[in-house]
């Protein structure tokens, strides 16, 4: 019975982790049908806000509140994922709504460049970036407005964004002169995020311990879920959204202004992965790659879920937590020693971390040939143009 | 072809723009390469209720969501209270006033009946944030309404759906509403309740500009314009709307 309990409370962690993971994604490809490849790397954003919010608060005057460093790091991870979700929104994805082949491309790019950002961003480097990035978005409002309605126009802006880049990778080669500028403040490497001392310990009901970091999780997932629901039920802008979602032009005739509901739906899913950031760093490693990690568990949360329904990424994150949990631990060995040989060995087989994915992916394809739609399928939005 | 200087006259010369709330010039739109309207000037007067006749895809439709500004011109002006609108996306017309009753209601359908209805707000400043509770009148104009509210709007039947889109278009307070076939495919005792309501809604002094192919519904407009592959042949004011023109232009 104790160990019934203890698998299902690991498998409820393991589920609540893929679920705060994928619920970012439920609403960015879910209801808006963006395929984001960048998701994984907005939650890695949000794991190095909270290291960053840790070593603010580690010294100096604000030491007393470090205790709380992390309920401090998950407003801000929002904050920052959200933010770069919404410029992704309104450079990239904006352009390439309806062709989603062109947005997975390009959202795997971003990923990419998002991954070299952290790990070489330096004093120097951010200077020459926010330099480049001002004068290439500013440069034209200093033009006289004829010059930017002639045919030859795009190439004056391209001019102006070479000049921008130019300048500030000549700002950014000057002020890395300095040794204290050059420095990464990342590096490559990963990066240590120490859990405060009131999630280290655990806590024991009925027999089972539960670690207070994985209590954490599941309580911020569950929050996360809570809030997102009443979002998209209750909110005004949730109506506007689940509207847009559902029949985009009639929205649009009813006075729906379209591209501020899909920049605000990006802006809330992009959030939702920088709070998962935050929570990942609880678990494991923290680096420039982690977000490959997540990415294909996420797609497939929402995938099996059923694309735009919040309570198939429920179930489909908690079923498939469980389930590898299960196969993972090996704990149908446990609960039924004397079970036959061959199941035995088969079942000790899969015993492994990774064979227990293997084997819940197999299902899942498996399944995905019976109900292309997943478990709750509905008819969501793949975006028009 | 129209400039202007010149009044955009149909091809009769009878509708003067003086009064005009809505008016369309030298309108062309393409479907790819396929050229669906070809050179339409029509003119909505305040306050009056103009109707579009015509056989099945001669462009009625098509004309309307150009009003509307779903499908965009590719030369031509739609003009909205003296302010050129050709190029606004849809929910700024909205905003202007303009109410929209497309063909086949396009109710959002996983959303309640009230939510429906509070959508329609969103065309007022501040949308349904500032507008919280349906206006009762709406319920006075289609009884029916009121008792579903909770009701998902993909449920409710072709005619409520009909009515709940017209109330829908009405809580944003347009001054000009486009109706486009609203008793298609809708049972006999429902027409009623709509053409009651147009009726109603003419009355409170809403321009509309209305495609039907009912005929006793067509004789309530006060203007008619025919459409024939693409173009405006005809029009008059729909006393004057003769068994032969009916028989031409009218599939039914």
């Amino acid at each position: 019975m104790t160990s019934l309990l203890d698998t299902l409370f690991n498998g409820l962690a393991i589920g609540s982790v893929l679920m705060l993971a994928a619920l970012g994604l439920a609403v960015v490809f879910g209801l808006m049908g963006v395929i984001n490849m960048a998701h994984g790397e907005l939650m890695m954003l949000g794991a190095y806000t909270t290291y960053v919010v840790q070593n603010l608060l580690k010294t100096g005057p604000l030491q007393a509140l470090f205790p709380a460093y992390i309920l401090i790091a998950i407003p801000l991870a929002f904050l920052v994922s959200g933010l770069a979700g919404l410029v992704l929104e309104k450079t990239v994805i904006r352009r390439l709504y309806g062709r989603p082949l062109e947005t997975l491309l390009a959202t795997w790019g971003v990923s990419l460049i998002l991954q070299q950002l952290v790990r070489s961003v330096s004093t120097a480097f951010f200077i020459g970036l926010v330099l480049a990035l001002v004068l290439g978005l500013g440069l034209p409002r200093f033009l006289p407005a004829a010059w930017l309605r002639q045919r030859w126009s795009p190439l004056l802006k391209l001019g102006s964004w070479l000049l921008a880049g130019g300048l500030g990778i000549a700002l950014a080669a000057l002020a890395g002169q300095t040794r204290q500028l050059r420095l990464p403040w990342f590096s490559a490497r990963n990066i240590e995020v120490t859990a405060p001392q009131w999630l280290r310990g655990s806590i024991e009901v009925a027999g089972v311990t539960m670690p207070t970091g994985r209590l954490f999780i599941i309580a911020l997932t569950a929050l996360s879920l809570i809030a997102v629901h009443w979002f998209l039920q209750k909110s005004v802008w949730g109506i506007r959204i689940r509207a847009v979602t559902q029949n985009r032009s009639m929205s649009s005739c009813l006075g729906i202004p379209t591209d501020k509901v899909d920049a605000l739906s990006f802006l809330v899913g992009s959030g939702l992965a920088g709070v998962a950031g935050v929570a990942v760093t609880l678990l494991g490693s923290v680096g420039p790659n982690m977000g490959g990690n997540y990415i294909v568990d996420c797609f497939m949360v929402v995938v099996l879920g059923g694309v735009g329904k919040l309570l198939g990424t429920v179930v489909a994150a908690l079923g498939i937590g469980i389930l590898s949990y299960v196969l993972g631990s090996g704990s149908l060995l446990l609960l039924w020693p004397q079970m036959p040989a061959a199941l035995n060995s088969l079942i000790t087989f899969f015993a492994t971390t990774s064979m227990a994915k293997v084997l819940v992916f197999m299902l899942i394809v498996a399944f995905l040939q019976f109900r292309p739609a997943g478990l709750f399928p509905q008819k969501g939005r793949m975006v028009e143009a | 072809m129209t400039n202007a200087a010149v009044l955009p006259t149909n091809s009769l010369g009878i509708v003067h723009a003086d009064d005009a709330q809505l008016q369309v010039s030298g309108l062309n739109v393409f479907y790819g390469e396929s050229h669906i309207l070809r050179d339409v000037d029509l003119t909505v007067p305040g306050g009056k209720m103009v109707c579009l006749i015509g056989r099945n895809g001669v462009g009625k439709t098509t004309l309307l969501k150009t009003v509307m500004g779903l499908l965009r011109q590719r030369s031509g002006r739609v003009t909205f209270e003296g302010q050129e609108i050709s190029a606004l996306p849809p929910h700024r017309r909205a905003k202007a006033h303009i109410g929209y009753v497309p063909q086949g209601r396009e109710i959002i359908p996983q959303l309640t009946v009230r939510e429906n209805l509070l959508l329609g707000y969103e065309a007022l400043p501040g949308g349904m944030g500032r507008h919280r509770h349906v206006d009762p009148f709406v319920y006075e104009l289609f009884p029916v309404l009121e008792s579903f509210l909770e009701r998902r709007g993909g449920d409710l039947s072709g005619g409520q759906q009909q009515q709940l889109a017209i109330a829908r278009a009405l809580l944003g307070k347009p001054r000009l509403l486009l109706l486009d076939e609203p008793t298609e495919g809708i049972q006999p005792s429902v027409v009623l309740d709509i053409e009651r309501a147009v009726r109603q809604i003419t009355a409170t002094g809403i321009s509309v500009l209305l495609v039907e192919q009912h005929l006793h519904f067509v004789r309530q407009a006060d203007w008619y314009y025919a459409m024939q592959k693409g173009g405006v042949v005809a029009s008059g004011p729909t006393s004057e709307l003769s068994k032969a023109v009916v028989d031409r232009f009218l599939s039914v």
